[in-house]
């Protein structure tokens, strides 16, 4: 008898706890859901808006099938004065195509009229910055590229083979978007070149890179981005490179208006070979638009009907 | 014998507690989809991961849907759809909260399609408004399904749209949801 009743009793404590539990689950159907809602992890997007935080890359890649086209300008100094309009009558371009093989790996190309400069580029993002599930506090891009610098030596004598024309730049960016507004990046960078205009210039040039974004209105961001070398500097050849810059996004463009005392637009140009001075007033005015075509359906577009 | 009684009473009680919440039922992998009909492009979104409860005693209801979860044919339209118009990291959330008015009209445990006329409030970009709108409710061998559609002014959520892109998109967007709920066995 003894042992039934206790059965008895178990059971319905059982039952009872049970009931319990249902009662609770009535409470409010919103806070049901957000339950259920809370465990998803959450991926940080748009850290910063453009590919390029000013004249070098940013953490960002084209999404699959996306194209993007590339057109940056930077004219001559501003302290060339008013016969040159403050730089506007000196003027050259880069041209380049950029294409997401996957949302995380991305393909370039590009020419730049200085120096007949032909780059290419690899860029594959590594990390993303998420919240969450277990979150990651940065995004990391791996970024690569060889230049070809198809200018003919002025110097009749000089005998330059394909190799000695020959550049590559490695870095490796690291960014976090500290709100809606603020987002940081650091490059650390490392500059091969196979020749060297001087024999006690180094072939291989390492820099720092850093940089940043802020957003004052929700189209136009405020950059800044600055990469000291630890090279040619001590050997007073070059000077590091400073940016500032405006973002304005408009739907399918990005424009990038900007100073800088850099002349080049690749990697191996601005950090290894600029020459002139920020302070003294060799400033750069230019620009960057880039204008995104996409080539067929985004990749997640596609899973989600797979899904169906 | 007193002791027994006591637990019967018990019993009794936890199990209608119990019977009452087998009248809820959930779904996690609800459909919502918006569409954009404007001069120069139309722009589609879906989300696959809309999450929503309804007690079809009480006659409520409620969905919650992540604005992150919304694909659209084209990257960039996402990006900015999150940054510049939904603000994701800010509101990350749609929700409803509803009752259904005509609760004596539906047969929940008889198949066959129901109207249901369901009145609340919509939440989205951090703004809420009151909504009457239908849906259909369709109860198929104890599957419940609910479909709606109804169109959604985009600035009563204070979501501003730039002039210069008022040719993409539209000011009135269409919404469809699609919701096949299962027992909610909490």
């Amino acid at each position: 008898m003894t042992s039934i009743n206790s059965k008895f009793i178990l059971l319905t404590l059982l039952i009872f706890f049970l009931g319990s539990i249902s009662l609770k689950a009535q409470d409010d159907l919103l806070k049901e859901l957000d339950k259920e809602q809370d465990t998803q992890k959450d991926f940080v997007s748009a850290t910063f808006k453009g590919t390029r935080l000013i004249n070098g890359h940013s953490v960002e890649t084209k999404k699959k099938k996306e194209l993007d086209f590339l057109i940056s300008h930077r004219f001559g100094t501003l302290n060339s004065g008013f016969d040159d309009l403050f730089g506007l009558d000196a003027s050259n371009i880069r041209l380049a195509l950029e294409y997401g093989v996957t949302d995380f790996i991305n393909l370039g190309v590009g020419r730049s009229s200085f120096e007949k400069n032909y780059d290419g580029f690899l860029k594959v993002r590594v990390l993303r910055q998420s919240q969450g599930a277990k979150s990651m506090p940065i995004s990391l891009t791996a970024f690569a590229s060889v230049v070809i610098k198809t200018l003919k030596s002025t110097d009749p004598e000089a005998d330059e083979s394909f190799s000695d024309r020959m550049f590559y730049s490695y870095q490796l960016l690291l960014a976090r978007k500290f709100n809606e507004r603020l987002s940081l990046q650091l490059m650390p960078t490392l500059i091969h070149r196979n020749q060297v205009p001087a024999q006690t210039l180094d072939n291989d040039i390492f820099a720092l890179g850093v940089g940043g974004r802020f957003k004052f209105t929700k189209r136009m961001s405020l950059n800044l981005e600055y990469y000291y070398q630890f090279n040619d500097i001590i050997q007073g050849v070059n000077q590091n490179v400073l940016a500032i810059g405006i973002d304005i996004e408009t739907g399918g463009h990005v424009f990038q208006l900007q100073f800088t005392n850099a002349q080049a637009m690749i990697e191996k140009g601005f950090i290894a070979e600029t020459t002139g001075d920020f302070f003294e007033g060799d400033i750069h005015f230019g620009f960057n638009i880039s204008r995104t075509f996409q080539l067929g359906k985004s990749s997640k577009k596609t899973k989600a009907i797979n899904n169906e | 014998m007193k002791k027994h009684a006591i637990f019967c009473l018990l019993y009794l009680i936890s199990g209608f507690l119990h019977l009452t919440a087998q009248t809820q039922f959930i779904t996690r992998n609800g459909k919502a989809t918006f569409f954009s009909r404007a001069p120069l492009e139309n722009i589609e979104a879906s989300n696959q991961q809309v999450l929503s409860i309804l007690d079809t005693q009480k006659g409520e209801i409620a969905v919650s849907m992540l604005m992150k979860a919304f694909k659209f044919e084209k990257a960039l339209m996402e990006e900015h759809f999150n940054e510049n118009y939904v603000e994701s990291a800010k509101y990350p959330k749609a929700s409803f909260k509803g009752v259904i008015k005509n609760l004596n009209a539906i047969n929940f445990t008889k198949d066959g399609k129901y109207t249901a006329n369901v009145q609340g409030e919509i939440n989205i970009h951090g703004k809420s408004k009151l909504i009457t709108t239908t849906g259909t409710v369709t109860i198929k061998e104890h599957k419940i399904t609910i479909d709606s559609k109804f169109n959604l002014t985009v600035k009563d959520f204070e979501i501003k749209i730039p002039k210069l892109l008022i040719d993409n998109i539209a000011e009135t967007v269409e919404v469809t949801l699609h919701l096949a709920y299962e027992p909610h066995k909490p």
